[in-house]
């Protein structure tokens, strides 16, 4: 059964449809991208589902529940976790206590045990940040950040990861770390992310799925979507023959 | 709050309560007098210190809490013959349900609208007292008999209008409420007022239920006010409706601008600065307003996160 599936899901600003009639299928375990252009409807699907906006029509089921009309919050409590496109880290607060929010979090809802400064270092530990605990979040370096933000997500233990555009603005040397890293978090947990970096996303996904226009131009495995002719017409740009 | 160790920060704050207690045993009267009015005006700042410092929420509409403790204990000392502990309690909870109320409906709001908000409420509140002039006293205000204010304990009594009782009762007040605000910036439900301070969105993103918070955030704020007000009108004797006014939703947030937003201690610095300042300045020259104000401008170009504030982030990180 699948963890997540949309049946017809839509949302509309204005006259626009940023998501149009979306029929979508998750399976628990799978790392599945996301790719399409700029203005595809991508980041707004991925808000969608984590409830970050309401779609204007369509239905949204998380493991065998609606969840269509259920706040962002309570979503990340069932497990859905969400990791901004834009760096949104508690610049302010340490990183532990960055950390520390959604370890508690867990906690509270029963989902984890133990104290928080275990779970906490745990997450840092996994990301490699676990020398930089003390330091205020804005003055870690913006590779650094991205982990943290990751380390976040991480920490909610969520059973659906969604990731928007996590490679962006890291440097190559991060990239290779940030791959192994999502592999180590695809064993317990379904990851789905929206990226642009095309070897990323050859290397990490089983399944990719193409946006444009609001709707799924293709889905299938990578090789698959290589080769379709479609996607390359309207994504990858190749004129092909 | 980095790297400090607990122990290092209560021992600041117990040596903060200790001091003045000693200074209850130094102070001429006149300034024991005057420090009994700031320790209880102080709790008034850190109930204020909870929702602005922390949760970063500017309301300017704090008086009606405060004056609904105001209020609740001295109407019913002043028409139900209340004892002093019931009159307290009553007018604390007449603050935490008016929180509840205000909070529920001005939270639908943030930022300016939430300002606007929380001073038309105060507003109402301030014209009711007048309004109710036959049982509130309207702008004369309720003097409180010396014989409504004594707490009988068994045999024992203890007369608030006495000047060490009543310094003894301010500390004692003031003292819990420190603790109490030092333990709820340290939890975790601080740090989660913090975060909504921060980023309210990505707050959300974490799974925390943002508006709840910030809803027991207003009525334990709300509740601190009206200790604070309850605990005048029993101290001093006195309840009027300038309590009500929008001047006692103003002098919160510059004392607790003046101390140091979101730190435990800087409620009672401001607190202190502020009186200390116009009751000096008001010793020299009919105009002391001016020197008061020309006392916030140069702070507030030279130390604008406060006294306090302005001391953590030069020298003292882990103040909390």
């Amino acid at each position: 059964m699948p963890l997540l599936t949309t049946k017809g899901l839509s949302r509309h600003f204005g006259g626009l449809r940023a998501v149009d009639g979306v029929d979508f299928a998750l399976m628990p375990g799978e790392i599945r991208a996301i790719i399409g252009p700029n203005g595809a409807g991508k980041t707004t699907f991925v808000s969608l589902l984590s409830g970050r906006i309401r779609p204007s029509s369509g239905m949204i089921v998380f493991d065998g529940a609606d969840i269509t009309t259920m706040p962002a919050y309570q979503r990340v409590r069932l497990g859905v976790a969400y990791t901004f496109q834009i760096t949104s880290v508690f610049a302010n607060l340490t990183a532990f206590d960055n950390v520390a929010l959604p370890v508690q979090r867990t906690l509270t809802d029963g989902r984890s045990k133990g104290a928080v400064r275990t779970g906490v270092m745990a997450a840092l530990e996994r990301t490699g940040l676990a020398d930089r605990v003390g330091t205020l979040a804005g003055q870690l370096s913006y590779g650094h950040q991205r982990l943290l933000e990751v380390a976040m997500g991480l920490a909610l233990k969520p059973r659906l990861l969604i990731l928007d555009e996590p490679t962006q603005g890291l440097a190559d040397s991060e990239i290779d770390n940030f791959i192994a890293l999502v592999r180590e978090i695809a064993k317990d947990a379904t990851v789905l992310l929206i990226e642009h970096n095309m070897p990323v996303v050859m290397q990490l996904a089983d399944r990719i799925t193409v946006f444009n226009s609001g709707k799924i131009l293709a889905e299938g495995t990578p090789e698959q979507i290589r080769a379709n002719t479609q996607v390359q017409d309207a994504y990858l740009g190749a004129t092909h023959g | 709050m980095r790297d400090a160790s607990p122990a290092k920060i209560y021992a600041l704050h117990i040596g903060v309560i200790a001091l003045l207690f000693a200074l209850n045993f130094v102070l001429p009267d006149y300034h024991q007098g005057l420090f009994a009015r700031i320790m209880a005006l102080a709790v008034f700042a850190m109930g204020y210190n909870l929702l602005f410092g922390y949760v970063g929420m500017l309301s300017l509409g704090h008086a009606m809490f405060f004056s609904a403790g105001l209020y609740g204990a001295g109407l019913t000392v002043y028409h139900l013959g209340w004892g002093v502990p019931e009159a307290f309690v009553a007018g604390v909870a007449c603050g935490a349900v008016l929180a509840l109320v205000i909070g529920l409906l001005a939270l639908r709001t943030s930022g300016v609208a939430f300002m606007i908000v929380t001073m038309m409420f105060a507003q109402v509140f301030y014209l009711l007292v007048l309004y109710f002039a036959a049982w509130t006293g309207g702008d004369q205000g309720l003097v409180i008999q010396q014989a409504s204010r004594v707490i009988t304990i068994g045999g024992a009594s203890l007369d608030l209008t006495n000047p060490t009782v009543r310094y003894m009762s301010a500390l004692t007040l003031f003292s819990v409420v420190l603790i109490a605000t030092l333990a709820i910036a340290r939890s975790r439900f601080g740090r989660v007022l913090v975060a909504i301070r921060e980023n309210e969105e990505r707050t959300k993103m974490l799974g925390y239920d943002t508006v709840a918070n910030k809803l027991a955030a207003v009525v334990i704020s709300g509740a601190i006010c009206a200790a604070s007000g309850a605990a005048y009108a029993l101290l001093f004797g006195y309840v009027g409706s300038s309590f009500a006014s929008v001047q006692y939703s103003i002098l919160p947030l510059l004392w607790v601008l003046l101390g140091g937003a979101a730190t435990t201690l800087g409620p009672l610095i401001g607190t202190l600065f502020m009186y200390y300042v116009t009751d000096i300045a008001s010793s020299f020259t009919s105009a002391y307003l001016l020197i008061v104000g020309i006392a916030l401008i140069l702070l507030v170009l030279f130390a604008p996160k406060g006294i306090l504030g302005s001391i953590r982030q030069r020298w003292l990180g882990w103040l909390p």
